[in-house]
């Protein structure tokens, strides 16, 4: 029993040390980027997208409200990885968060600006919006064996496009700047109620999504862990045969799976865009918010609450581009760290892999290579 | 209708190239799901050849050497691919939508840093024009303004279907992505032909990619990558059932929708309809959907793929 436990803590720590490995090669290959493209400056701007909103150390009201964007922002990053985790649990890859995200903006704006709903309403819009696009990609799984990482991706464009030609219209979208009216101009009952916005520098964005977001982490985090519903979904995802032998229902459990990690990608874009911080532009291409949610779900370790840590620290990474002095780099060079952490994250299992054989090299000979993960987990087990 | 056809001709080559590149790696056992990102590498490189390249070059050269840089820097990015699904046995699927993502952030800041060398710290766009590079490619035929591409594109399909059907290496790679331990046992070495299909997916990947970009247009912003090309490759692959001469149907009739979309002001009873364009943007998606619902019952996708090979499992 006890033996048992302890190599569950251990695969735990494992999942995390391999995470940390992966963020920190990946910000010192985007060093090595800057070196390449400014040498004299690349420790300063290296400097700057870590130091990122510190920089307001001195006034401390400045600096939480930044803090504050930092956090809204990251919410519905950490949504749209909780949505592809779920889906991953239940062995889908849900791709299709993207497009889901996308229809859920378009449902919270709509409902929002041209139809007059108040908070509540436009977000259960959204999660309907989400909901429907998950089931489409679900159905077409289930009943008919489409791959659901292709439906997923027509399901993506699909949606863009739908958002294009709805939100382009008069009501919603101001024809002379090209963006959807603001939402406090139009409709303020629309905007979620502000949380906490006084202790972050009156950031009038701070929300409820904030405190949300947290719970529907633990939720899923029970929901998987601790129901049968959860039990049946992962077994499904393990071998749909094996399950529907057990007497489970593997094609309502694929369904499922997607239509509720639909609803929170849809409830993602419905916790960003209804705190007012950001008009929707016609857009070409997908919005990146669901494919950035797979790299934070891989680096959160495909954990509910791994993911809020990786959200954050991806949203201050991304965030930390702005910081970069633009006489000397452009801010896209932190997505391009990101999309190098994520590149890395496909290496966690051949980590653990290495993790896993050095300790079971180190019983019978012991050399430097194998010690030292070793040495490292029962380490970070202390703290 | 002479645009129409101009149009189709062009997603055509595209969707026959980069779906031609999704098929060889996926029959060697390897989902190829960067495509999009390989696309993006292969243009850009092409797109800045073209920029070098003197004035007073001429017209084969920039050809020959656009179409090198082009296909040599998909094969470049598909090694991202092949090291980490082949030797370190990554997940395919989050390998490949990274890769897309690190092209499209790539791109942008390597264009960025481009235009500012060269413009003296004037230029911070992530634009390339090539307008000269775009015209060395055309080829008028009568009304009918074609370019090399689409007569590149038109070889590397013949050759495809006879390497494909005609050749010992190919029917070794196909053995690798249906059952990578029999052919271990009788002496193929998987790994080496999983890699050589993730390389061909880079070159076919690569040249698709300024086939894309360099065709119709003769400037490109690179922050948008190429828009789903790569995807819809991957949708005309599945519709083609992983056999090139199935391919080279679904993409044309592919093309047709994407084109639709692009010129149905010009054709008369379409502009009678007065459906906006971005309709006809969402028509292939839709049909591919259904299309791909009708057949996906009776896929013969390629057994192995997405599977890691493990010299030791069984």
């Amino acid at each position: 029993m006890e033996k048992k436990a302890s190599f569950f803590r251990r695969s735990g720590v494992q999942t995390i040390i391999a995470s940390i490995v992966c963020a920190l090669l990946g910000i010192f290959v985007g060093f090595l980027i800057l070196l390449a493209m400014n040498p004299s400056h690349a420790a300063e701007g290296m400097g700057a997208i870590l130091r990122n909103f510190f920089k307001y150390d001195q006034s401390s009201t400045t600096l939480m409200y930044y803090f504050g964007s930092t956090l809204v922002k990251a919410v519905p990053l950490i949504l749209c990885s909780e949505a592809i985790l779920f889906a991953y649990k239940a062995g889908l890859f849900n791709i299709g968060v993207a497009g889901q995200y996308t229809v859920g903006l378009l449902a919270s704006l709509y409902t929002a600006i041209a139809l007059g709903w108040s908070w509540w309403l436009c977000v259960l819009a959204a999660i309907a919006a989400g909901a429907l696009w998950g089931f489409i990609s679900g159905f077409f799984k289930a009943m008919f064996n489409v791959n659901e990482v292709i439906a997923g991706i027509m399901m993506n464009w699909i949606g863009l496009y739908l958002t294009n030609i709805v939100l382009g219209s008069k009501k919603v979208m101001d024809q002379s700047t090209s963006k959807t009216y603001n939402i406090l101009s139009k409709n303020p009952k629309a905007l979620l109620p502000s949380f906490l916005s006084d202790v972050f520098g009156h950031n009038q964005y701070m929300t409820i999504a904030l405190p949300i977001t947290i719970l529907v982490a633990i939720i899923i985090l029970i929901v998987l862990n601790k129901t049968t519903f959860g039990y049946e979904l992962k077994a499904t995802g393990h071998n749909r045969d094996a399950a529907t032998y057990a007497g489970m229902n593997a094609t309502r459990n694929v369904i499922l799976t997607l239509v509720i990690s639909g609803a929170i990608a849809g409830f993602a874009a419905s916790m960003f865009y209804l705190t007012g911080i950001e008009q929707y532009t016609l857009s070409s291409s997908v919005p990146g918010m669901g494919f950035n949610g797979i790299a934070v779900a891989f680096l959160g370790g495909l954990h509910p609450i791994g993911a809020i840590i990786a959200g954050l620290f991806i949203e201050y990474l991304t965030m930390g581009g702005q910081y970069l002095d633009t006489n000397y780099f452009n801010p896209q060079v932190a997505d391009l760290m990101v999309a190098i952490i994520i590149y890395l994250c496909g290496f966690v299992l051949f980590f653990k892999h290495l993790m896993n054989k050095g300790k079971a090299k180190a019983l019978t000979n012991v050399n430097d290579e194998t010690n030292k993960p070793d040495s490292t987990t029962t380490e970070d087990k202390e703290v | 209708m002479i645009l129409l056809i101009q149009y189709t001709l062009i997603f055509a080559a595209v969707l026959i190239l980069v779906a031609l590149g999704g098929m060889f790696s996926e029959r060697s056992g390897i989902i190829n799901l960067g495509l999009e990102g390989i696309m993006v590498f292969g243009g850009m490189a092409g797109a800045m050849v073209m920029v070098l390249l003197p004035s007073d070059a001429s017209k084969a050269t920039i050809i020959i050497l656009t179409l090198i840089a082009a296909s040599a820097a998909g094969m470049i990015s598909s090694l991202f691919i092949a090291v980490a699904c082949i030797n370190f046995k990554a997940d395919q699927t989050l390998i490949g939508t990274a890769l897309n993502m690190l092209a499209t952030a790539a791109a942008t800041v390597i264009v960025k840093a481009f235009n500012t060398a060269r413009s003296d710290g004037t230029d911070f766009s992530a634009k390339l024009d090539y307008v000269k590079g775009h015209k060395a490619f055309l080829l008028h035929i009568g009304e009918l303004e074609i370019s090399w591409f689409i007569i590149l594109a038109v070889v590397l399909l013949v050759c495809a279907i006879v390497f494909f059907y005609k050749t010992k290496f190919a029917l070794r790679l196909r053995a690798c992505g249906e059952h990578p331990q029999a052919a271990d046992s009788v002496g193929i070495n998987v790994y080496a032909m999983r890699y050589a299909g993730v390389l061909l997916s880079g070159f076919f990947g690569g040249l698709g990619g300024i086939i894309y970009i360099a065709a119709a247009n003769s400037t490109w912003h690179f922050d948008y990558g190429v828009a789903g090309a790569g995807f819809l490759a991957l949708a005309v692959m599945i519709f083609g059932q992983w056999k090139p001469e199935r391919i080279a149907l679904s993409a044309v009739l592919f093309a047709v929708f994407r084109s639709l979309s692009n010129v149905n002001g010009g054709i008369d009873f379409l502009a009678k309809l007065h459906i906006p364009g971005t309709i006809y943007n969402m028509f292939p998606y839709i049909v591919s959907l259904i299309v791909l619902a009708l057949t996906s019952k009776n896929s013969r996708a390629p057994k192995a793929e997405g599977i890691p090979y493990d010299k030791g499992a069984r």
